[in-house]
């Protein structure tokens, strides 16, 4: 997407935040069906259509710029946001490098990387960023590697390291949760991170990822939707920061519900790392109001049936259940009953 | 795919390092870089016959920083089923090649507070690319290597200069075997050993750990098997609707790769799990040779390996 940033958008406070005619077409809707239930849906992080989401395995959107600015803004509030165990700086350096080398192949016209040795040069146009350093030198850049890179990298970044026949959480960037929180999680496996999630443990969701992740390769990174909602375009929804949003959920009616409440989703990528042998997971969050939603009327009435029919425990455990109704009668007009089209395309 | 994306690469020098040992240097066509890996990591090397395709892994032994090749060592097996033969006799310089990317079953623990190496023969391999990373940090480490005798020791010379005092070779034919209850008596806690090398091996240094308490998340090793020659049999497959012959000299995976079924695998020596099958009929026996089953999954005829197990019986049934 070539993409013009808007800078000025927030994140919080007024909420200046909208999506533009060509984002609208191209959001992740994750619900190819009217109905949703979990899966253990991973498919290869390969290519997709131009202009996609996934045209490029790092995206870049209009929103870059002001979610960085928004991602400082929590950092300067709350350093633990971004931690690493002291034995994980070799893949802080494999995420460094991952970023640094998707973004200067992918969008040549805001980044570049000159390697000369573990001489590199990186240049971050949209954020005025011109850095040179050695790499594999922690001192020389002026935050850990990690630190560094993921203040650029859209998305949060979480890094789990291998071994015992698991995955663990040892190193990340959170600022942008889905109310979950890293200095929480921080030394979990695996399936103690997700020791939360309702029906998919029962479903044996996490034993068949965590065997995939297992054996995840190098050089094959993989990738899977996810999604919740959101009340507001509010990125930083920590349980640190519960008091600034948790309250917001009891003010949603069903008049005001179209513009307040916003689709939450999430592409998560994850990634073999080469040196450290440690895996990264990247989630990428993009928000849509439900009223930016419904100028899709396929989606309208998609996104309206979903709803409707979601398991009660998945209603409680994404948040949804003050207003999940507001959104359904919101949402009710919108869908005359007529079938949705396989797949998520918008066809229009 | 079952081979995910390969990596095209030529053969730019050969060298025989010992009476059994050759050493192969590769690099893209290019001269471009190869991937990154972490030491103890190895590639599937497919290596294309007249009448069969081959595939095996080997450990990727230079140095990881250094990526404008990949070196790797193949020991000429004996009882070769065709692959190290392969690798001894056909390739030569400017051969070409398609290798897997890397994947790591075998890699350091980087919490340890020291990592005690253990190699026999041609298990040094591994060892030779994760020194590579122990030498620039300051984690202390010892590689202790067993070989048949001096004209056996691959790699001494490398090993010395690399490593120094912290490497010691042991030779059979001067009667100086590896003490392994000593040495892992005499450890600190915290330490983690990694041991590479014949099963005889594996087994006695597993067992003095247990024997004197180590955690099992401390012991470390690997064994890639090569897929034993056994009798001839027959397989169906019960999704493609295909009834293939094993051979004798074939494993069951590479008989169903050749009938043109693509199952998923990463190591091709029974550690990882990843080309597990489920078996769905059986009037014989699972002659299992993995290392990634336990006894119980062994015992219930239900599942098996195909890169490195067989079976004896008329009728195998299985869900590919």
């Amino acid at each position: 997407m070539s993409a013009v940033f808007k800078p000025d958008e927030t994140f919080r406070g007024e909420f200046n935040y909208r999506n533009s005619a060509a984002a609208i077409r191209r959001f992740p809707l994750p619900f190819p069906d009217d109905k949703y239930m979990y899966s253990v849906n991973l498919e290869p992080h390969v290519p997709g259509p131009a202009g996609s989401i996934l045209e490029f395995a790092i995206d870049i959107d209009e929103h870059y710029v002001a979610e960085c600015k928004e991602r400082a803004i929590v950092l300067a509030a709350d350093p633990l946001r971004f931690q690493a165990l002291p034995h994980m700086m070799s893949a802080q350096w494999d995420c460094l490098e991952l970023i640094m080398e998707s973004l200067a192949r992918d969008y040549p016209q805001h980044f570049t990387l000159q390697r000369h040795g573990q001489r590199w040069h990186w240049t971050n146009r949209p954020l005025n960023v011109d850095q040179e350093f050695l790499f594999g030198e922690p001192a020389s850049l002026p935050l850990p590697p990690l630190d560094y890179i993921a203040r650029q990298a859209p998305g949060d970044w979480v890094v789990m390291d291998q071994h015992d026949g698991d995955l663990w959480i040892e190193a990340g960037m959170v600022t942008t949760p889905a109310d979950w929180s890293l200095d929480f999680d921080m030394g979990m496996t695996f399936k103690e991170w997700h020791g939360p999630v309702p029906l998919a443990h029962e479903m044996n969701v996490f034993d068949r990822a965590l065997k995939y992740l297992l054996n995840l390769r190098l050089g094959a990174p993989v990738r899977r939707l996810n999604w919740t909602m959101t009340v507001h375009p509010r990125l930083d929804t920590a349980p640190e920061t519960y008091p600034a949003w948790g309250p917001d959920r009891t003010q949603i009616t069903a008049e005001n519900a179209g513009d307040l409440v916003h689709l939450r989703v999430e592409l998560q990528g994850l990634w073999r790392l080469p040196r450290s042998n440690a895996i990264v997971f990247g989630i990428r969050g993009y928000l849509i109001s439900v009223r930016e939603l419904a100028t899709v009327p396929k989606w309208a009435r998609r996104v309206h049936r979903v709803l409707k029919t979601l398991h009660p425990a998945l209603v409680e455990y994404k948040g949804l259940a003050r207003y999940r109704d507001a959104v359904v009668a919101w949402l009710a007009p919108y869908d005359d009953g007529s079938p949705t089209t396989p797949g998520t395309a918008p066809d229009v | 795919m079952t081979d995910g994306q390969t990596i095209t690469v030529d053969v730019i020098a050969v060298e025989q390092i010992t009476p059994l040992v050759k050493h192969f240097t590769l690099a893209r066509p290019d001269r471009g870089n190869l991937p990154g890996f972490s030491g103890g990591s190895h590639v599937v090397v497919v290596m294309r016959g007249e009448a069969r395709v081959f595939r095996n892994p080997y450990s990727l032994l230079g140095p990881p920083h250094a990526l404008d090749t990949y070196q790797i060592a193949v020991r000429r097996m004996e009882e070769s089923r065709g692959g190290s033969q392969f690798m001894h006799e056909r390739l030569r310089v400017g051969s070409r090649l398609e290798i897997a990317h890397p994947v790591n079953l075998f890699a350091l623990d980087k919490r340890a507070r020291k990592h005690l190496l253990i190699a026999g023969g041609i298990g040094i391999t591994p060892f030779m690319a994760q020194i590579e990373e122990l030498r620039g940090g300051n984690v202390p480490f010892e590689l202790h290597y067993a070989v048949r005798s001096r004209e056996h020791a691959a790699f001494a010379a490398r090993l010395h200069e690399r490593a120094g005092e912290r490497v010691r070779i042991y030779y059979d034919d001067a009667g100086a075997p590896i003490d392994h209850d000593g040495l892992l008596a005499a450890q600190p806690l915290g330490t983690h050993v990694y041991v590479c090398g014949p099963a005889g091996m594996i087994s006695r240094v597993t067992e003095v750990a247990r024997r004197w308490g180590w955690p099992d998340s401390h012991v470390h090793w690997e064994q890639f098997s090569a897929p034993p020659v056994g009798d001839a049999f027959e397989v169906y497959l019960a999704r493609a609707e295909r009834r293939v012959q094993v051979l004798a000299d074939q494993s069951l995976l590479e008989a169903v790769e050749a009938a043109g079924v693509d199952v998923p695998y990463l190591c091709r020596g029974g550690v990882c799990g990843f080309c597990q099958t489920r078996v769905l009929e059986l009037d014989g026996e699972l002659l299992h040779n993995d290392h990634y089953l336990s006894d119980a999954e062994k015992s219930s005829r239900k599942t098996i390996m195909p890169c490195v197990s067989r079976a004896r019986c008329r009728n195998l049934v299985l869900d590919l």
